[in-house]
């Protein structure tokens, strides 16, 4: 018998075996852990989208979403519901078989990425042993959603829509890649779990790094950003040109599911910078080191944020960018700095000059 | 359940390799043809061989599928459907896809297979050292001629989309 390595909590884990035949135990984990996980990010998707609304609010100085529930705070909720209840509609001739595949394929990918991240020590779906390589090969299907639904809705402007998503997720992802390859040749391992126990001890890694760490920090977060299709970079959606870009024809949960999928990316692109850069679910100098009570995932959480609103803020601040500055940022400027910055910090680690 | 799992997965491959050589709307005979790679990725999940999996869904998945639906994008409107191929075709094809096929079940079948008995798997330093180890069971030759050949197939890629260069005196168009 094959063990998956689903260990989310231990004692859930011992009990389901102690009280179920092996086969039943292990089939009854993995629905719970599905169940579990598609109803946390669901919630956690409608709240980043009231964070990014509220956020908007700040930067625009108004007050954002403020009728439903205190502060706002089920304004999402609402809109979901409203979502739910909406006519699924669909333009003439469209290949129906695909136009109703693509926005599973999105939100599928986004989700699997989701079961490799350890939120604490004990809280981590799928402990696999390549799991930043792993994260790379899903999050590299994502794009195919993206490019059946544009061209599926037999409509030019979500087809030009999906064209320029696809060549942004390809050319970007070569540097999200190597950023990330940057950062493991400072870990000699790809298990996430095994990532953050290098930096209980050492530090964070872009502290163990310095120089070569926070250069690809920074290519990560721009990379990162591009990637999720988000501003500067929505080039995909460009409202004045292009209508909603490649979703212009999904209505209802179908779109629904496009948008929750472009928050959970985001979600993940901070998680992937949590976890390699900030050290996971580790506390800052350990302050929370020995106390076994305080719940690790806090950590996670808090730092996660703190990078999405930083993405947040650069989609508030810059100008979206051309097409050709798109391409010209990623292959002039952001890949010869990247492998230069990898060859850096081979001779860093080389010459033990980390900290 | 792993046996399960690999009658799931092996049912959806022959399913949708099928689906994929018959469907006449050809974005959709790549989305076929993407479900039976990711299928193949599931069988070497299942075997633990996590490497191989990752490699064969960010290679074929993320690049190859995702490359063919770009030509397909930018050749083929959503409405077109591909031609009925005439019976003559068909006959020829069916015989050399009948032919090919009893080779390979005969090579199968006679071959005697032993069962994978290490549920290990394999860690990605060890294969880093063995592609870059000059020694016995070592890969760095193989790797370094792939490596010069892909190279070779991107200049080459270059040079041929680059077309000819505009001429200044004549002003002829690009090709």
């Amino acid at each position: 018998m094959m063990m998956i390595p689903l260990n989310i909590t231990k004692t859930i884990h011992d009990w389901l075996y102690s009280v179920m035949p092996e086969n039943a135990a292990s089939i009854t984990e993995m629905l719970l852990i599905a169940i579990a996980y598609l109803a946390l990010f669901a919630v956690a998707g409608l709240y980043l989208v009231l964070l990014e609304r509220k956020v908007a609010a700040w930067f625009q100085l108004r007050l954002g979403p403020n009728r439903v529930g205190p502060f706002g705070l089920f304004q999402t909720m609402a809109d979901a519901l409203k979502l739910l209840s909406k006519e699924l509609t669909s333009t003439d001739k469209t290949d129906k078989f695909l136009y109703n595949l693509a926005p599973f394929f999105v939100i599928t990918t986004s989700l699997i990425a989701l079961s490799v991240f350890p939120f604490s020590k004990q809280f981590q779906a799928f402990d696999i042993n390549i799991g930043v390589f792993f994260l790379i090969a899903v999050s590299s299907i994502g794009v195919i959603g993206i490019l059946i639904g544009g061209w599926s809705s037999n409509n030019k402007y979500a087809m030009i829509g999906a064209m320029r998503s696809g060549v942004q997720t390809i050319s970007y992802e070569l540097s999200v890649g190597l950023s990330i390859i940057t950062m493991v040749l400072l870990t000699g391992t790809l298990q996430l779990s095994e990532i953050i126990e290098i930096q209980r001890t050492g530090g964070w890694l872009i502290w163990q790094g310095h120089i070569p760490a926070i250069i690809a920090f920074m290519i990560f977060m721009i990379a990162g950003t591009a990637e999720t299709n988000r501003a500067p970079f929505d080039l995909v959606e460009a409202e004045s040109e292009l209508g909603a870009g490649f979703h212009t024809e999904y209505s209802g949960m179908k779109f629904a599911y496009f948008f929750l999928a472009e928050f959970i990316n985001m979600f993940i692109i901070a998680s992937i910078a949590v976890v390699l850069f900030f050290g996971g679910w580790l506390s800052p100098f350990g302050i929370t080191e020995g106390i076994t009570w305080f719940p690790e995932v806090l950590w996670f959480l808090i730092k996660v944020l703190i990078i999405i609103f930083l993405m947040m803020w650069f989609r508030w601040t810059f100008p979206r960018l051309r097409i050709d500055q798109l391409l010209t940022l990623e292959w002039k400027y952001l890949l010869p700095i990247n492998l230069v910055n990898l060859v850096v910090m081979a001779i860093i680690i080389w010459l033990n000059l980390t900290f | 359940m792993e046996r399960i799992l690999f009658y799931i997965f092996a049912v959806l491959i022959v399913i949708f390799a099928v689906a994929s050589v018959s469907s006449r709307k050809i974005l959709r005979a790549v989305i076929y043809l993407l479900i039976v790679l990711t299928a193949v990725s599931g069988l070497y999940f299942l075997i633990d061989y996590n490497f191989l999996a990752a490699i064969q869904l960010t290679v074929y998945g993320g690049g190859v599928i995702v490359l063919i639906i770009f030509s397909v994008l930018l050749v083929h409107h959503v409405e077109l459907e591909l031609e009925i191929t005439p019976l003559k075709t068909k006959i020829i094809a069916a015989a050399l896809v009948v032919a090919g096929l009893s080779i390979t079940l005969w090579a199968i079948l006679t071959y005697p297979f032993n069962t994978a008995n290490n549920y290990k798997s394999i860690e990605v330093d060890v294969i880093g050292e063995k592609l870059l180890s000059y020694g016995e069971g070592g890969f760095i030759l193989p790797f370094e001629v792939i490596s010069v050949l892909l190279f070779a197939i991107m200049v080459g890629a270059i040079v041929i989309a680059k077309g000819k260069k505009l001429g200044i005196k004549t002003g002829e168009k690009l090709e």
